[in-house]
C-alpha cells in the first residue's frame, strides 16, 4: 500500500488523503486522519489514480478534501436530458485544490460504466456531466467524486449568469474589433503624421483618410453600441452618465473626420475614436471579468432551495417534493442528519436540532411531539414526523429574506463615485464645447465649419478616457490582489464603501468563532476515559459527539452502541449523554457539555467551546487601532457571548438578538450616520447585513448570507477583514489620485483645443499618455507593501 | 507609390485573418475556461486511457 508513494519522513504530520494534520495521539496507524479519508485513498489507490496525490499541490484557502457525512443531495431531479438520449448533470464543484483535483474528478467520473464526457471548468469551478442513463443513474455516476470529498451542487445553467455571460462575451467581441481597427489605423495616422513634415501630396493623404474610414467606421459603428445603450438608457431617465460624453465625442468625431475625408481636409480623428473606445472597452471587460469570479461563488445559492422534502402520504407511501409543492397539513418525514424544509410542529419523534443558522444558538435544542421547528435547521438525532404549518412565502426562512430585501432596497440608492463625477462632468462639457462653437462663430469670425472643428477637438480631448479607466483599473487590481488572498467583491461599489467605513459589527457564532463545537483540553479526564467515550460517540451524528470524535479520531465505533434521542449514546451499562441522563445532581451547566458515566466511577465531564478564529482578537485590536469602533451582536445567550467578548476585548456587545433587533440596530446607526460594516454569516444576520452600509461574510456563510454580502472571505482566519478594509482605502486614494491626473491632464490641454491648436497628433498623444498614467498608477496597488 | 497599393491590402488582410480566428475562437469555447486550460497540457493522459469525451467541452 505504501510502495507508490511519495516518501514522507514525517508520515504523522499530515493525512494523505486530505493533508490534515493527524492527530499525535492517533492510535491505529499513523497515515490518515480519519476513516472517511482511508476509504477516500482506497477507492482513489483502487482506481489507480494514486499520481494524484502526488501532483497535487494544496490551497491552504479551500476547503480540505475531506468526505464530510452530510447528507446525500438527490441529484436525479436536476438531470436533463439532451435530444439524443444522452443525459447531462450540471454541478458546481467545492474543494478543487489545483489542477491535479480537475484531472482526478474527470478521470474518476470517466472510468464510470456509461459515462460519455466529464469536463470541468476549472475557472467557474462547474462540472459538465454526460452520460447514458440506461447504464447508470445520476447518484451512481456522481458518488465516487463526493466519497473522496468534493461537495458537488447542483445547478441549472439556463438560469445562472448566462445574461452576464453573453454581455461579457459581447465586450470581449467589441474589444477585439476595436484593437484590430485601432492598430490598423493607426498605422495609417502615423503614416499621415510623418506625411504633414515630409510633404505627402493630398492625393496621398486622401488615399489614406479613405482607407482609416473604411477600417474605423463598421468597427465603431460594432464596439460603440455597449456605450451608445447605456447612454440612451440614461438620456432616457433623465440622467447622465459616463457614456453620454463617451458617445457624443466618438460620434461627433467619426462624422466630422468623415467631412473632412470627403473634402480632402487635412485632419482626420478615426484614430481617436478607435482607440478611445478600444481603451474603454478594456477598462469594462477587465471591470465585468472580475466580477465574474466573484460571482460564480455566490451562485452556490441554488442549493438551499434545491433540497427536495420527503412527504408521507396517508396510506404510508413516501415521494419526494420539491417545498414550493408541499400543502399545510401534510405530513412531512426529516431523517436524522436532514436539514428540515419547512416550517412544521412535531408529531412524532424525539431529537436534537441544531439552528445555528437560524439563530446563531451553537448547541442544539431538544424537540419533542408539539414542539415548532423551522425550516433550515438540521435534524440531528432521530427521524422526525411533522405536520407541515407553513410553507413556501409563509416560512421563517421567507420572512428573513423579505427583510432582507426591503432593507437592501435603501442601499440600492448609493451612487457611485464616478457616477457622481460624471454627473457634474458631462454638463461642464458639453458647455465648454458649446462656447468654444459660438465664442469662434461670434467673435472669432470664422466660418461655422471650422467652429465646429475646433468644438469637436473640445469634445474629444475631453472624452473621459482617463477619467473612465481611472475607477475600472483600480477596481481590477484591487479585486485580483484581494482575490489572491481569498477575498471576492461581490458589488461593485463594495470598495468604496468599505473605505468609508468606520464602524464593525460582528456576529459571534461563524464569524468571530468557527462555528464549531471542540472539545475544551484542560478537563477533569483521562486519555482513557476520551477514548473510551469517543468510541461510543462514532455512532452518533450529534455535534458534540463529532467533536468527542474529532479530538480522538482515530478511535474504532463501539459496537452495540443505542443512541435515545434528546438524552445520549447507551452501551451496556455506559452511558454518554446530558446531565439529567446521566444522573448527575450538580445543576447549572457552564455551557455545552457532554457526561460520560460508567458502572462503578464517578462520571466523567467533557466541556466544548465554540472557538475564537486563530487570529480574532488580533483583528479587533488592528481595527480598533485604525479608529474603527468594534461592537458585537449575536442571538446566542449573554453568558456565551460576555465570555466571548472579554477574550477578544470588545466593550459594546449584545446577546439575544432576533434577526429584526440586529436589522433595527444597524438601521439605527445608520441614521445616527455611522458608516457600518456589518460581519456576519448566519441566516439570522442576512437581514442586518442587507441593512448595513456594507456587508462582509465568510464563505462558509449559509448562502441567503453570501447573497446579501459585498464581500465574501474564505478561510479559517478573519484577517481579511481587516485586508479588505487597508485594500479599499489604499485603493480609494489611488482613484482619486487618478481623478486628479485626469482633470490635471485636461486643464492643460482643453485651452489649447479652445484655442483650436489641437491636431490628431496632438490628441493621440495626450489621450494615450493621460491612459497609460492613471494605469500605471493604479497597477501601484498591486505591490505587497502594507505600511 | 505602386507597392502601397499592393502593402495597404495585405496588412489589412492579415489583421483581418487574426481578428477572424479570435472570433472563431471565442465562439468556439476556447476562452471559457483560461486557468484549466493553461494546467491541462501537464495531465498525462497515456497512463490512464482518456476520458471519451474530452474534446466535448462546449456547451
Amino acid at each position: 500500500m505504501t510502495a507508490a508513494l511519495p516518501a514522507a519522513p514525517d508520515a504523522r504530520a499530515a493525512c494523505r488523503h486530505c493533508g490534515s494534520p493527524v492527530p499525535a495521539d492517533a492510535s491505529d496507524g499513523p497515515e490518515f486522519c480519519c476513516s472517511g479519508c482511508e476509504a477516500a485513498y482506497g477507492l482513489v489507490q483502487g482506481l489507480g489514480l494514486v499520481q494524484y496525490y502526488q501532483r497535487r499541490c494544496i490551497d491552504p484557502a479551500v476547503r480540505p478534501l475531506r468526505p464530510d457525512d452530510e447528507v446525500a443531495v438527490d441529484y436525479s431531479a436536476h438531470v436533463t436530458a439532451e435530444p439524443d438520449g444522452t443525459a447531462v448533470l450540471h454541478l458546481m464543484v467545492e474543494g478543487i485544490h489545483c489542477a491535479a483535483c480537475v484531472w482526478l474528478i474527470e478521470s474518476l467520473l470517466s472510468r464510470q460504466p456509461g459515462v460519455i464526457g466529464a469536463r470541468v471548468n476549472m475557472t467557474t469551478r462547474r462540472l459538465v456531466l454526460r452520460w447514458d442513463p440506461a447504464q447508470a443513474d445520476a447518484n451512481a455516476v456522481v458518488a465516487p467524486v463526493a466519497s473522496v470529498g468534493y461537495r458537488l451542487v447542483p445547478y441549472d445553467p439556463a438560469r445562472l449568469g448566462k445574461e452576464t455571460e453573453r454581455t461579457e462575451r459581447d465586450l470581449l467581441r467589441g474589444m477585439a474589433v476595436a484593437g484590430f481597427a485601432a492598430a490598423n489605423v493607426m498605422l495609417l495616422s502615423v503614416s499621415v503624421w510623418a506625411g504633414h513634415a515630409g510633404g505627402m501630396g493630398p492625393a496621398t493623404r486622401g488615399l489614406m483618410h479613405w482607407v482609416s474610414a473604411l477600417i474605423a467606421l463598421p468597427a465603431i459603428a460594432y464596439a460603440i453600441r455597449p456605450f451608445f445603450r447605456s447612454a440612451l438608457n440614461a438620456l432616457r431617465a433623465g440622467r447622465t452618465n459616463m457614456d453620454v460624453p463617451i458617445t457624443v465625442g466618438v460620434l461627433l468625431a467619426t462624422g466630422m473626420s468623415l467631412a473632412e475625408t470627403v473634402t480632402g481636409g487635412e485632419h482626420a480623428y478615426f484614430d481617436s475614436a478607435v482607440s478611445l473606445l478600444f481603451f474603454l472597452l478594456i477598462g469594462r471587460y477587465l471591470d465585468s471579468r472580475a466580477r465574474g469570479r466573484a460571482r460564480s461563488a455566490a451562485e452556490h445559492l441554488l442549493s438551499l432551495s434545491a433540497t427536495a422534502v420527503t412527504v408521507l402520504d396517508a396510506d404510508g407511501g413516501r415521494r419526494l417534493l420539491p417545498p414550493s409543492q408541499v400543502a399545510e397539513g401534510m405530513t412531512v418525514l426529516v431523517a436524522a442528519g436532514e436539514r428540515v424544509g419547512v416550517d412544521g410542529r412535531v408529531v412524532e419523534g424525539v431529537s436534537d436540532l441544531d439552528a445555528s443558522l437560524l439563530t446563531g444558538e451553537t448547541v442544539p435544542a431538544v424537540v419533542r411531539p408539539g414542539d415548532r421547528v423551522f425550516a433550515g435547521t438540521l435534524n440531528l438525532s432521530a427521524p422526525l414526523r411533522l405536520a407541515v404549518v407553513a410553507v413556501g412565502e409563509s416560512t421563517l426562512l421567507a420572512e428573513i429574506v423579505r427583510m432582507m430585501e426591503v432593507a437592501e432596497q435603501g442601499r440600492a440608492r448609493y451612487v457611485a463615485l464616478a457616477d457622481r463625477v460624471a454627473r457634474h462632468y458631462a454638463p461642464v462639457v458639453h458647455t465648454l464645447a458649446l462656447a468654444t462653437f459660438f465664442g469662434w462663430l461670434l467673435i472669432g469670425g470664422i466660418g461655422w465649419q471650422s467652429a465646429l472643428m475646433n468644438a469637436v477637438a473640445v469634445l474629444i480631448i475631453t472624452c473621459p478616457c482617463a477619467l473612465a479607466l481611472a475607477v475600472p483599473v483600480v477596481q481590477v487590481v484591487a479585486s485580483g490582489r484581494l482575490l489572491r488572498q481569498g477575498v471576492l467583491l461581490k458589488s461593485a461599489t463594495a470598495l468604496e464603501r468599505v473605505a468609508e467605513t468606520d464602524t464593525v459589527v460582528f456576529d459571534k457564532t461563524g464569524t468571530l468563532t468557527l462555528g464549531r463545537l471542540e472539545l475544551v483540553r484542560d478537563g477533569d479526564w483521562t486519555d482513557e476515559d476520551l477514548h473510551e467515550a469517543a468510541a461510543m460517540a462514532a455512532n452518533s451524528h450529534h455535534p458534540l459527539a463529532r467533536a468527542l470524535l474529532r479530538a480522538a479520531p482515530t478511535v474504532a465505533a463501539a459496537a452495540g452502541v443505542a443512541e435515545v434521542a434528546g438524552c445520549g449514546l447507551e452501551a451496556g451499562g455506559m452511558k454518554l449523554g446530558s446531565r439529567q441522563w446521566c444522573g448527575v445532581c450538580e445543576d447549572e451547566s457552564a455551557g455545552p457539555e457532554l457526561w460520560f458515566r460508567r458502572p462503578g466511577r464517578d462520571p466523567v465531564r467533557f466541556a466544548f467551546m465554540d472557538e475564537p478564529r486563530p487570529d480574532a482578537a488580533q483583528v479587533v485590536a488592528a481595527l480598533r487601532r485604525r479608529g474603527l469602533a468594534v461592537a458585537l451582536m449575536s442571538g446566542d445567550r449573554p453568558a456565551t457571548v460576555a465570555a466571548l467578548a472579554g477574550r477578544l476585548g470588545i466593550d459594546d456587545w449584545r446577546a439575544g438578538c432576533t434577526p429584526g433587533d440586529k436589522r433595527d440596530r444597524l438601521a439605527e446607526l445608520g441614521r445616527s450616520g455611522r458608516r457600518v460594516m456589518m460581519v456576519g454569516d448566519g441566516l439570522n444576520d442576512a437581514p442586518a447585513l442587507a441593512a448595513a452600509h456594507v456587508s462582509v461574510s465568510p464563505s462558509t456563510a449559509v448562502d441567503v448570507s453570501q447573497t446579501a454580502a459585498d464581500v465574501v472571505f474564505q478561510g479559517h482566519r478573519l484577517g481579511p477583514v481587516v485586508e479588505v478594509l487597508e485594500v479599499a482605502k489604499r485603493g480609494d486614494r489611488l482613484v482619486k489620485q487618478n481623478f486628479g491626473l485626469a482633470f490635471l491632464y485636461n486643464a492643460a490641454t482643453v485651452p489649447l483645443a479652445v484655442a483650436g491648436m489641437v491636431t490628431p497628433l496632438i490628441a493621440a498623444i495626450a489621450m494615450s499618455s493621460s491612459s497609460l498614467v492613471v494605469i500605471l498608477n493604479a497597477l501601484r496597488l498591486a505591490r505587497r507593501s502594507v505600511p | 507609390m505602386n507597392n502601397l497599393l499592393l502593402l495597404i491590402p495585405v496588412a489589412l488582410l492579415l489583421g483581418l485573418l487574426g481578428l477572424v480566428a479570435f472570433l472563431w475562437a471565442l465562439r468556439s469555447g476556447q476562452f471559457d475556461d483560461l486557468d484549466g486550460a493553461a494546467h491541462r497540457i501537464l495531465f498525462e493522459d497515456d497512463d490512464p486511457p482518456p476520458p471519451a469525451g474530452r474534446q466535448d467541452g462546449r456547451d
